[in-house]
Formats: structure tokens, sequence, C-alpha cells
């Protein structure tokens, strides 16, 4: 096994997951066969190759930005209306910057 | 006349013939609902006053004597990771449980302004990740065929809806399989379009390079004429496609005599032995209606996988980095600071397939890896959509098995991830590529309990309209039930 416990807590941090520890007792063999099944890439000579971010098509014309032109928008409470804590009119959150 | 084993063309001729109303078109779907539903459990949630308010503006036109729109009181079921105004939308997952959507998808504004009545919300599995819908947050859906057995995934609850006549049509989401999977399990037709071709405002993203909306129906005229309301440019999407959207309807009958269908080896190859005799008896179909049948290879079909799962776990760790627990969704009760309120809200609120797929892509895109599993899938992904431009040189359409193995027994796979992702083997290169597929029902398995087996056809990218006539004349030839 390539993948240590260590490494799974530190990805864990890095996405910002909370994992119990049977969590990474459980991911640990499941994400090392896949990664370990992703290898398989590794049979191919890519080094010419130039990589794909992007499904591309010849198009006439693809005008992927439209005019920026102002249209409605949400009101305020719309865009307020799924928050988790709802304050007056922003998203609350926990104290970010302590008093001195 | 049951009202919920239907065609569109049949509701608009009753409705136009005044032996039916859309409300009793849509009353009936709602009924059959409250019974049937309770086995299969394909709806997370149900919209009736929307449906039936837009059924009596179908009756009132209807009264009125105005033109009928070409999807006037279909009933439809909208997956649950589309968005729907003022409708719950909670992509199956605790986290966006109350989630509450402020605007439509562009193809659900598109189907409602043509006349559907959109009956409720489908199951999935959570964030569309997954290949049975037994990954949703909520509860599982169980195939009509069996119920003992997966509907397939993730849009399971569309594609179980459609089977079940709980539904005339469904839209789904397809980013690896996602709809023409859960099609061949459940019987049905369903289809992807080319990446671009149906606009995704509004479909909550798991991998934006991937993801598509699709339809599924009980016939490729319905497929097709669901796909021609939803398809084309949208300016809220900048990555649709600003390219004609041809009259798929108009085309279904055109004779495919002629036609060459190639049959790569690289998929038949070990193929279960259920699958491929249906498969076999599909392509003696086609010879017999005078396509010309042709052995052709993608050489990189086996690398599928592995490029598949890489990238879309990449996009997806950053696409699912939104859900903080700040704007919307569930926010964990207990935490000591911001960042620990981040991590127990994610912790609290996602399910464990999404968040090895958040590990796997945060892995995969994490300083040191970036170049031996990123980029290197990106350069396959090259290789993969070139295996399919060439192949299109000699052939018109690609027929292959939908699904490797016929539906699986709910639990069957749920401990083992790697399998589960392995079985999405024969859709997952269409979506790398980019090109359109369908996948359409062709007969059962021999043996007990009789399971549907799916077909997928290919063609070039925007060939949609060659994809729908070469699946309609299989359907009319009978292909739908093989023996």
């Amino acid at each position: 096994m390539a993948l240590t416990e260590k490494d799974v807590r530190y990805v864990a941090a890095l996405a910002h997951l909370e994992l119990a520890e049977d969590e990474v007792k459980k991911f640990l063999p499941q994400l090392d066969s896949i990664l370990e099944y992703m290898q398989k890439l590794n049979e191919l000579d890519t080094t010419a190759v130039e990589p794909m971010a992007q499904v591309t098509y010849p198009a006439a014309e693809n005008p992927a930005l439209r005019e920026d032109r102002p249209g409605p928008s949400f009101r305020q409470e719309e865009a307020l209306g799924n928050a988790p804590e709802p304050a007056a009119s922003y998203f609350k959150v926990p104290r970010v910057i302590e008093r001195e | 006349m049951d009202l919920t084993a239907v065609t569109i063309p049949e509701i608009r001729q009753g409705l136009l013939e005044r032996q039916v109303s859309a409300e009793e078109v849509v009353r009936a779907h709602l009924d059959r609902i409250a019974t049937r539903d309770q086995e299969v459990r394909a709806y997370l949630s149900l919209s009736p006053e929307r449906a039936l308010e837009q059924a009596r503006k179908i009756d009132r036109k209807m009264a009125a004597g105005q033109a009928l729109p070409p999807l006037a009181g279909v009933p439809v079921a909208v997956k649950d990771v589309i968005l729907t105004r003022g409708l719950k939308t909670t992509c199956a997952s605790r986290i966006l449980e109350n989630y509450v959507a402020p605007y439509n998808a562009t193809a659900v504004e598109r189907l409602e302004a043509a006349g559907a009545c959109v009956l409720g919300k489908t199951n999935c599995d959570e964030f569309a990740m997954g290949s049975s819908t037994e990954n949703s947050g909520f509860f599982p859906t169980h195939n009509p065929h069996d119920l003992t057995r997966v509907p397939g995934g993730s849009s399971g609850g569309s594609g179980a809806a459609v089977a079940a006549n709980l539904a005339t049509v469904a839209l789904g989401s397809d980013t690896g399989g996602s709809i023409r999977q859960p099609a061949a399990f459940c019987g049905v037709v369903g289809m992807m379009g080319t990446y671009g071709r149906v606009s995704r405002y509004g479909l909550v993203a798991f991998a934006s390079s991937l993801d598509h909306i699709g339809p599924f129906g009980r016939s490729v005229r319905d497929v097709a004429l669901v796909l021609q309301t939803i398809a084309g440019r949208d300016p809220m999407d900048s990555t649709s496609a600003d390219v004609p959207v041809a009259d798929y309807v108009a085309g279904l009958d055109q004779d495919v005599r002629g036609l060459r269908v190639g049959v790569p080896k690289e998929y038949l190859a070990g193929l279960n032995a259920e699958i491929g005799d249906n498969i076999q008896k599909a392509i003696d179909l086609f010879a017999k209606l005078g396509c010309k049948i042709e052995n052709i290879s993608l050489p990189h079909t086996a690398y599928a996988i592995g490029c598949y799962y890489i990238i879309c776990t990449a996009e997806a760790s950053s696409n699912l980095a939104r859900y903080d627990g700040v704007r919307y969704g569930y926010r964990s009760r207990k935490y000591s600071d911001l960042r620990d309120m981040y991590r127990q809200t994610r912790d609290q609120g996602f399910g464990a397939e999404v968040k090895r797929r958040i590990m796997l892509g945060t892995y995969v895109l994490s300083s040191g890896y970036y170049d031996a599993y990123y980029l290197k899938a990106q350069k396959v992904r090259t290789l993969i959509a070139r295996d399919f431009i060439e192949a299109f040189d000699d052939v018109d359409v690609i027929v292959t098995p939908t699904s490797p193995i016929p539906p699986f027994k709910l639990g069957e796979k749920m401990d083992d991830p790697l399998q589960m992702y392995l079985a999405d083997i024969y859709t997952v290169n269409a979506s790398l590529a980019g090109i359109p597929g369908i996948s359409v029902p062709c007969g059962k398995t021999k043996s007990e309990p009789h399971l549907p087996v799916g077909m997928q056809i290919f063609a070039k990218h925007f060939d949609e309209a060659r994809l729908l006539q070469v699946a309609h004349a299989f359907e009319k030839a009978g292909g739908f039930a093989i023996a």
C-alpha cells in the first residue's frame, strides 16, 4: 500500500473535511486501490500529446461571452433566502477577526 | 385508456380530439405515484400544485381555441440536481436538504414554456456521484422491473419514474453515464447530447467539463421531442454551443439503408454473455435493415475509467468547495471557529461517496501529484477523443452495450467503490470525447428474472439527428423487444 493514514488526513484537511477515525480507516484501502488502478494511464506515452481541458468543436462563431448588459437579478431577500443563519442583509458567519 | 402509459404524441392527440384534459393526464400520474411510488421510490418530492396549475393553463388554451405548445400537458419528472424555482433542489444530499431553488434551469424553463407539467423531483446518487442511486442521502430507488435491484444511476429516479409510468418523460444529468446506464437498467430510452448541446445553466455542477442535461422517455420520438425543446445556445451558459438545432423529429423516419454502423472490438471482448447475445442480435438487426456493419477499434478504451475518475473527481473537489455552510445549505450546529464550521458542516452534510471523490480529486490536484495524475489524464483524454474522431471517418454511428452487467442487487456493490466505477466502462468514453450517446432497450436477459438490457449508440459531435434516426429505426424494427 502506497497511501498512508497520514496522507488521508492531510488530504482531508486540504479539502476541509473532518474525517472520523473509522472513516480514515475505511477510506485508506479504498482510495489506495483506486489510485493504484489509475496508474494504468502510465502505460501510455503521452509526451507529445496536448492535454484536453474542455470539449472543443468547430463552430462558425462561438461567442463564449455574452454582452455585459445589466438585466434582472435577485432581490436581496431572494439571494439571502437559503442562508443557514439569516441576518438582516448579509450572510452571518462565526467571528473571523479576534479583538485584541 | 390508461393515461399514464402514453407517449407525447398520444397525449397531444388526446387533447386535440378533446378525449382528455391536461388536468386529467396530470391527475392520473399523481394518483399512480401515490400508490406505485411507495415501492419504487423514484421521487424525492412532488409538485402537484405546479403541475396542475400548468395543466389548467393548457386546458384553458384549448378551450379558447388557441394553438397548443409542443409539449402541452406532458408530465415530466426532473432529477433533483436540476434547479426548479420555488421547489426544493437537494441533489439527494443532506447538505442541501432544505435548499429551495431561486431560479429555473434553462432546460426546465424551456420545458415549461413548451407546456410540460413538472410533477416533481427525482432521486439520484448524491450530487450525481454513483451508478446505482444507492448513494442518495435519503433512500435508495428500486428498479421497477425487480424491486430487489438497483435502477442504475446516478439518474436512477428519473429512469425508474419513466419505466414505471410515473412520468411520461424525465430530465436527468449525465457526467459519465448517469442517464444512459439507468435508462439501460430500467428498460427505457435515455440520451446525452453533444457536450454543450443543452445548456447547463441551473444544473448543480459536479464535473463541469463533462456534465450534461438530457432526456429519458419510453420512445425515441419522445426523447427527440424533449431534446428538441431543451437544446440550443443559452447566453447563461458560456459553454452552450452556438450550433443550429436540427429538426430531430422530422429526420426520424429517414431510411437507414447504407449507413455504416461501427462495432468496436474493445467493447465486446469478455462481455457478459447475457448482454453479448442481445447486442449481437441488435447488430444482426441493423444488418437486416440494410446498414453496413464495420468492425472498428477504439484502442484507448481500457484507459477511460482511470482517465474519467481522475478528471471528474478533480473537477468535483473544486466545484463542491462551495458547500461551506455560509450562503446556503446545511450548517453544523456545533463548531469552535470558522474553519471548524466548514469542516463540521462538510463532514455532517456529505455522504461517503461524495467525501471519497472530494478526497480523490484533492489528491490528484495536490502539489506533487498534479502532473502524474491530472495532467496525465487530460492528455489521455485527448487520445480517447481522437479514437472517436478517427473512427467517425469510416462509420456514421457506433454501437456498443451500455452496461457490462445487468441491474444488480441493492447493496451488492456498496462496499467496493472501484468495482462500482468499473461498471461505467462503456459510458465514460463518450463523455470524455464530448460526443452524443443514446441508450435504447434491446431485449431482456434470458435467465430469470429477465432484466432489461441496453444498447448504446454514439454519433459524431452535433450529429444528434443521425443518432435519433438510427435509434428510431431500431425501435421501429422491433429492436426494443429482441427475444
